[in-house]
C-alpha cells in the first residue's frame, strides 16, 4: 500500500465526518437564542401551549366519551389520561422539530446569523450543538406548561410523572438531532414539508398515541418498536398511569443512540454545507 | 519585522475550476491593504480562506507572525475583526443589543462588553440610535453598525469585504472617515472593493487580482505610473469611434487608444498637440484628464463586460 507523500506546506481539509470539536463556546450561542425568544415569549407560548390542549379536550373528552376506556395490557385506563401521556411526547417532539427546522434555517440561512458568529471564534460544531440544545430547551419548555396544565386539570395524580420530565427532555433532544440533519439539507422551507409529511406524521399515527399499538397489523407492530416517537412513548405512559416502565434500559438507548447518530450526521451535512 | 498576515502560495480548486491560483500577498501592521479585480476574480474565495470558512488545497495562511489558518482559527479570530459583505446584524436586536451578544461570542464578560458599547456607537455616529432594531437603519447605518460590532474586541486586524458596496455617496464619505480615524489609531485593514475611488483613497498598497492570480501589487500611484501613460482624453458623441481607427490622424499623438461602449480613450504623456488636433472636429466632445486607478483596473483586466462574471 502506498502513501501520499505530505507536503508540510499542503493543508489537509479536515474531514467533514471528523469527531465533533465542541467546547462551552456554544453558551454565548444558547443565549442569544434565549434573548431572541424572551421578546417573543407570548405568542410562541400560545403556538406552542394551546394547541397541544386544544387537540388534548376536544379528542380526549369528545372521542373519550364515545371510547371510554382503553385497554393497555391487564389495566383499564380512562381514554383522556391514554391520550394525554402520548400527545405530551408529540409536543416535544413537534416543539423540538418546528426550532430546529424552521427556526434555525432562518438563524443560518435566511439571516445569516451563523456567519456573523463564525467570524468571532466560535466553531461551526458549537454553533450546531447550540441549536441543537436550544431546540431541545424549547421542547422542554413547551413540555412544562403542558404538564403544568395537565396535572391543574386533574389529569394525573402519580409523583411519578415527575420522571417524565428528563425523559421528555431526552425527547426534544433526539427530535432536534433528527430535524438537524433536514435543516442541513435544506434549500428552503418547503423542503421541511416532507419531513413533516412524510416522518412526522406517519410516526405520530404509528406510535401509539391515539390509539394503542395492539390495533396494527403484527408486521407494522413490530416495525413500530423501533420508532423513537414509540420508544418516548413506551417510557411516558407508564408514569402517568403510577407504574414504571418496561424496557427502560432498551428505550432509553434507542433515544440516545438515534440522538448521537443523529447529531453526527447533521454536523457532518452542515459542515460540507459551510464548506461548500 | 512581522507580518500581520502572511499568505503563501495560496491555491484553491472547485472540481476543475482553480479559482486561487498561487497567490501570495502580506500585511504590515498599521498597513491598510486594498484587493481589487473583476467579478470572479478570486477575492471572495481568497478572504474565505483567510478567515478560516474555506480550506485551501495548498499554500499557508500565517497570522501574527506565528498562528497557521485555518489550524488555530479560533486564536486568531479572537485579535480580528470582520465586516462581511452583507449584512448579518440580528434583526430582532437592538443597536446596543448586538454589540453586547456579539462580544459575548468573544467570551467577553457582560461588564467589559457594555462599557465598550457607548464610545462604539458613538464612533458609529449611532448614539441616538441605541434603542433601534436594524430593520429601523438605513443602509449606512446599518454597515456603521456592522463597523462598531466588528470592534468589540479591540481586534488588531480588520477583514472588511465590499465595505461600502450599496451605500450613498455621504454614507459612503463617512465611512471612508472612520475607517481613516482607524487607521490613525493603528488597526491594520484588508480590504475588498469595487470602487477605485475607495481604493484610491483608503489603502496604502494594493493587489490587483485577475482569474484568481496576482497581475500587479504596489502603491496606487506607483501602480498608475508604472502602467499608464500620465494624461487621458476621452471623446464620445456621433463619429467618435471612427478616430479609434488605425488610420485616425488622432493616432500619432497618442501612445494607445481603448474604446469602451461609445468613448474613446486615447492615453498619452503630451496631451496638448491631440487637443490641438481635435478642434478639427468641434462637434465631439472630449474630457481630459489624469490617468487614474480605473484606467489601471481597466488596463489590466480588460474593458470587455465579461461573461458569466
Amino acid at each position: 500500500m502506498t502513501h501520499p507523500t505530505l507536503n508540510p506546506t499542503h493543508p489537509v481539509a479536515p474531514s467533514d465526518w471528523a469527531v465533533p470539536q465542541l467546547s462551552m463556546r456554544w453558551w454565548p450561542v444558547f443565549l442569544r437564542n434565549l434573548l431572541v425568544w424572551r421578546k417573543l415569549a407570548i405568542p410562541s407560548l400560545v403556538g406552542g401551549i394551546a394547541e397541544p390542549l386544544m387537540w388534548l379536550v376536544a379528542f380526549g373528552y369528545g372521542l373519550g366519551a364515545l371510547v371510554g376506556e382503553v385497554t393497555l395490557g391487564e389495566q383499564k385506563v380512562p381514554y383522556i389520561l391514554f391520550l394525554a401521556s402520548g400527545s405530551i411526547c408529540m409536543s416535544a417532539m413537534n416543539a423540538a422539530s418546528f426550532e430546529a427546522l424552521y427556526s434555525a434555517f432562518s438563524r443560518m440561512h435566511m439571516q445569516k446569523t451563523w456567519d456573523g458568529i463564525m467570524n468571532a471564534p466560535v466553531r461551526l460544531d458549537d454553533v450546531v450543538m447550540a441549536e441543537m440544545l436550544w431546540a431541545s430547551y424549547k421542547a422542554l419548555f413547551t413540555v412544562t406548561a403542558i404538564l403544568g396544565v395537565m396535572l391543574a386539570l386533574g389529569l394525573g395524580h402519580s409523583w411519578k410523572i415527575l420522571w417524565a420530565w428528563p425523559v421528555l427532555w431526552l425527547v426534544g433532544i433526539t427530535f432536534s438531532c433528527i430535524a438537524l440533519i433536514f435543516n442541513a439539507m435544506a434549500k428552503g422551507y418547503d423542503f421541511f414539508t416532507y419531513y413533516f409529511t412524510l416522518f412526522l406524521t406517519p410516526m405520530m399515527f404509528l406510535s401509539g398515541i391515539y390509539f394503542p399499538r395492539t390495533q396494527l397489523p403484527d408486521w407494522l407492530r413490530q416495525i413500530t418498536d423501533y420508532l423513537p416517537l414509540t420508544a418516548a412513548i413506551e417510557l411516558v405512559r407508564p408514569l402517568f398511569l403510577d407504574q414504571w416502565p418496561a424496557h427502560i434500559v432498551a428505550n432509553l438507548s434507542l433515544l440516545m443512540g438515534v440522538a448521537v447518530v443523529s447529531f453526527w450526521v447533521a454536523l457532518a451535512l452542515t459542515r460540507k454545507r459551510f464548506r461548500a | 519585522m512581522t507580518y500581520l498576515l502572511n499568505v503563501e502560495n495560496l491555491v484553491k480548486r472547485f472540481s476543475d475550476n482553480t479559482v486561487v491560483d498561487g497567490l501570495s500577498f502580506h500585511i504590515s501592521p498599521g498597513e491598510c491593504l486594498g484587493v481589487i479585480g473583476p467579478n470572479g476574480a478570486g477575492k471572495t474565495t481568497t478572504l474565505r480562506m483567510c478567515l478560516g470558512l474555506s480550506t485551501p488545497d495548498a499554500g499557508s495562511i500565517t497570522y501574527f507572525g506565528n498562528l497557521s489558518m485555518p489550524k488555530e482559527a479560533l486564536a486568531i479570530k479572537a485579535r480580528l475583526g470582520v465586516v462581511a459583505q452583507m449584512d448579518t446584524l440580528d434583526p430582532d436586536f437592538t443597536a446596543e443589543e448586538n454589540l453586547l451578544v456579539y462580544g459575548r461570542y468573544f467570551g467577553m464578560r457582560d461588564r467589559d462588553i457594555k462599557a465598550r458599547i457607548a464610545p462604539l456607537l458613538e464612533f458609529g455616529a449611532l448614539t441616538s440610535k441605541a434603542k433601534a432594531r436594524p430593520g429601523e437603519l438605513s443602509g449606512g447605518m446599518k454597515r456603521r453598525l456592522s463597523l462598531a460590532r466588528a470592534l468589540i474586541n479591540q481586534p488588531q486586524m480588520l477583514m472588511l469585504d465590499e465595505p461600502t458596496t450599496g451605500l450613498d455617496p455621504q454614507a459612503r464619505h463617512l465611512m471612508w472617515e472612520r475607517l481613516q480615524t482607524l487607521m490613525q489609531e493603528g488597526k491594520s485593514i484588508l480590504l475588498t472593493t469595487h470602487f477605485m475611488d475607495e481604493a484610491e483613497r483608503l489603502c496604502d498598497r494594493l493587489l490587483v487580482l485577475d482569474h484568481g492570480k496576482k497581475i500587479a501589487e504596489g502603491k496606487p500611484r506607483d501602480l498608475i505610473l508604472q502602467h499608464l501613460e500620465p494624461d487621458v482624453v476621452e471623446l464620445y458623441g456621433q463619429g467618435a469611434l471612427e478616430l479609434a481607427g488605425e488610420s485616425s490622424p488622432l493616432r500619432q499623438h497618442a501612445a494607445r487608444v481603448e474604446v469602451s461602449g461609445e468613448t474613446v480613450f486615447f492615453y498619452t504623456a503630451q496631451a496638448q498637440p491631440l487637443l490641438m488636433a481635435l478642434q478639427a472636429w468641434p462637434h465631439l466632445r472630449s474630457l481630459h484628464r489624469p490617468a487614474n486607478l480605473e484606467d489601471l483596473f481597466l488596463k489590466l483586466t480588460g474593458r470587455q463586460i465579461r461573461e458569466n462574471a
